[in-house]
């Protein structure tokens, strides 16, 4: 099958799911990512990499944070920046997804990042933007519905490889609700095609997606057996809706079981990190004392997620 | 008019006939088979050389959203008679709308228009619709279309009450809780590409409800568009038991799975889902056997409305002219001989109808379908005649093209 985010050469054009990507492009985006720290360091925080370039923010699902850390990513490259909040302009007058893609092309956009409430609209994107002959237009998913968050699982490696260096000796637990969480599925991707021995996922069985074997994870029902001797432990958010229906019963039960304490943490290996993509909710999944504790990298996340998007932004542009 | 049809393979499966020989048509009928009545003289003559002559194939659900367009993409297909489902806009509740779909088909003359009635006003799972009126109509059966009945003792009643008067009931079993939220089968592809699932337990529950119901109620139940081996597996325990309940598949589930989805492909979007390889595999072995029809589930959906992401695309695809093919396809790849495979289009839909059609013997109606079984055409928009541009198979090569189709003993296409 034809992978739409490759072109003919093997080349990121799309960055649309971890999913199918080789080590080597992970790679090179990690690394890209690392030579761009310095500049956030700078006194002058820009690169002209993407100068005369348009990126269009279109964010047909709100969210302030990842918009602004890709606005920042593209600035500190010398793009012109464009943010539109579709919920509030085309879609409620009737417009579908591809003719306000038709137009932005029209107004000369170079690189669209996305996010949508329903997973593969990028790939629908995509597909569009190569059937009307625009190879010169980029997508990069910034989160779409359950399926994937790319960027925020690079982010979550450059991480990793920050404090760890080495994948290949590494025990990942991602701990909560999995089954919406498209960082999740984004990072168990980019886990396993980066070599991690052994990817765990801890949580109860109404937030597991059933058949997680098939990607190379091991599911755990009991946070304190999936713990053990973890180098990395991901947590993930819980939205406040999963409260409402029949998936758990209160977010104190969900704590008790799936929060993580530092009594918790002290079963993993001792240099364990914590990471969490943010927003936290404490005393839901998380207690305050491990957020703001030593071994909590939930800060640094932010700042190297802004590198990353600038080398993911530079590398599809580029290509 | 007497037509006769000459040098074909002629393929009746209801009566046992596979042979190199004419057949000939007089006043709308099969009038013989191998010799000439007494006194026949041929008005016209088709020569069917290299061709298959069957019966006309009988489509179990087909969506006329453009009547004249659909049907003349049924007759093109090869198919002379459709059972249209319920649910079109608005759905087939009242005598009247029903009487108006006959009359329309009538009038354009092509393949015969057999409509289910509503079973419930507005397919809402609530009230009755009224069943003996639109009967009288011309409907065959009643039907929700893809939409459950929420509410068992609803469903109970309007078995009881359809039972009360004979008649049969077709439902697609589909729990609503278990498939309200889901967009795809619950499995590997939907877990990787963060799709809601639907469960097969969704199938299994339903058919569980409605075998209990129909054997309390006595009533004649067919089950439509069957998608799980769970599913299959019911099925076959409600036959052995003798029930009175009838099942049908979706032609498409029978060749796709869930893999073929890709990256999010809304063509591969359907209602029920494409499910796993093993329950293609049971639902292929449900069709070789016997134990289900065939059906092209023709959903004519415009291009708007699937170029969306694949949870907002509307699920279905374009059948008419493709059951045929497709159906030959899944024979050959199942090992399946050509009689048997056409069996499940033609006599088997009649038997579920409880029609004397789908057949060839002398004084059936001569709704007849030639086509050459060796020819190739590519599905391309502008080879379908449908307005349903939407299929899987864009692009594909087919084999198996209708030359002519009678209905009537009239000829309604010939390419």
């Amino acid at each position: 099958m034809h992978n739409p985010q490759l072109n003919k050469d093997g080349e990121l054009i799309h960055l649309l799911s971890i999913e199918g990507l080789p080590q080597r492009i992970l790679t090179q985006i990690l690394d890209t990512a690392a030579s761009f720290m310095e500049v956030s360091a700078r006194e002058v925080k820009k690169v002209p990499l993407l100068r005369g370039k348009s990126v269009f923010n279109l964010f047909f699902e709100n969210s302030t944070r990842t918009r602004t850390t890709f606005e920042i990513a593209a600035k500190r490259l010398s793009a012109d920046v464009i943010n539109l909040d579709i919920n509030k302009s085309s879609a409620s007058k009737g417009e579908t997804l591809l003719d306000t893609i038709d137009n932005l092309c029209a107004m000369h956009a170079n690189l669209f990042v996305v996010r949508h409430a329903s997973s593969g609209a990028p790939y629908l994107i995509a597909e569009h933007l190569q059937n009307i002959g625009r190879d010169d237009v980029h997508v990069v998913n910034a989160g779409d519905g359950r399926h994937a968050h790319p960027t925020q699982g690079l982010l979550d490696m450059y991480t990793i490889r920050h404090y760890k260096k080495d994948f290949t000796q590494l025990r990942v637990a991602i701990v909560g609700d999995i089954l919406h969480s498209r960082v999740a599925r984004s990072d168990i991707h980019a886990l396993t095609t980066l070599g991690v021995p052994e990817v765990r996922a801890i949580g109860p069985e109404t937030l597991l997606p059933k058949h997680l074997d098939k990607l190379g994870v091991h599911v755990f029902h009991d946070m304190e057996e999936g713990l053990k001797d973890v180098d990395v432990i991901i947590m993930l958010r819980l939205q406040n809706e999963r409260m409402t229906g029949a998936l758990l019963p209160s977010a104190g039960e969900y704590f008790r079981h799936y929060g993580l304490t530092p009594q918790k943490l002290a079963l993993a290996r001792p240099d364990a990190i914590v990471m969490h993509p943010g927003p936290m909710n404490r005393g839901v999944e998380i207690h305050s004392a491990v957020a703001d504790g030593s071994q909590a990298v939930i800060l640094p996340q932010v700042t190297f997620g802004i590198a990353v998007r600038m080398a993911v932004m530079s590398i599809v542009a580029g290509n | 008019m007497n037509i006769e049809i000459r040098n074909g393979r002629v393929i009746d499966p209801k009566n046992g006939v596979d042979r190199n020989t004419s057949l000939f048509i007089a006043d709308g009928k099969v009038a013989g088979l191998g010799e000439a009545p007494a006194g026949f003289v041929a008005d016209e003559a088709i020569d069917a050389t290299g061709c298959v002559v069957c019966p006309g194939l009988i489509d179990l659900g087909a969506r006329l959203n453009s009547i004249e367009a659909e049907l003349a993409a049924a007759v093109a297909g090869g198919v002379t008679s459709v059972v249209v489902p319920p649910d079109a806009d608005p759905p087939l509740d009242e005598p009247e709308l029903a009487d108006r779909l006959v009359h329309r088909g009538k009038e354009i003359g092509k393949a015969r228009v057999l409509p289910l009635g509503a079973l419930t006003l507005g397919l809402n799972g609530e009230r009755l619709a009224e069943l003996a009126g639109l009967k009288k109509a011309g409907c065959v059966a009643f039907s929700q279309a893809n939409k459950p009945v929420v509410d068992t003792e609803a469903l109970l009643r309007a078995m009881e009450y359809a039972a009360t008067f004979d008649f049969a009931v077709w439902l697609q079993p589909q729990d609503y809780w278990l498939s309200r939220n889901g967009i795809a089968h619950e499995g590997e592809v939907a877990n990787r590409l963060g799709l809601a699932g639907i469960p097969v337990a969704a199938e299994t529950i339903a058919i569980a409800t409605i075998v209990q119901l129909a054997r309390d109620t006595g009533c004649r139940v067919h089950l439509t568009r069957l998608s799980s081996a769970a599913g299959v597996a019911l099925a076959r325990q409600a036959v052995d038991e003798g029930l009175p309940v009838s099942f049908d598949i979706g032609v498409h589930h029978l060749l796709l799975t869930e893999n073929d989805i890709g990256f999010f492909n809304p063509h591969a979007r359907f209602c029920p889902p494409l499910r796993a390889q093993n329950d293609r595999q049971a639902l292929s072995t449900a069709a070789g056997s016997g134990l289900a029809a065939i059906c092209s589930d023709h959903t004519p959906v415009g291009a708007d409305d699937k170029l969306l992401p694949f949870g907002e695309a509307k699920p279905g695809a374009t059948g008419l002219e493709v059951l045929l093919p497709l159906t030959l396809k899944w024979a050959e790849a199942a090992g399946i001989a050509l009689p048997q495979a056409l069996e499940r289009i033609t006599a088997a839909p009649a038997a579920v109808l409880g029609l004397p059609s789908g057949q060839l013997a002398v004084g059936a109606t001569a709704d007849v379908c030639i086509f050459d079984p060796q020819a190739t055409w590519q599905l391309t928009p502008e080879a379908l005649k449908s307005r349903g541009k939407n299929s899987p198979w864009q692009g594909y090569m087919m084999t198996g093209k209708v030359r002519t189709t009678l209905v009537g003993g009239r000829v309604v296409y010939s390419a």
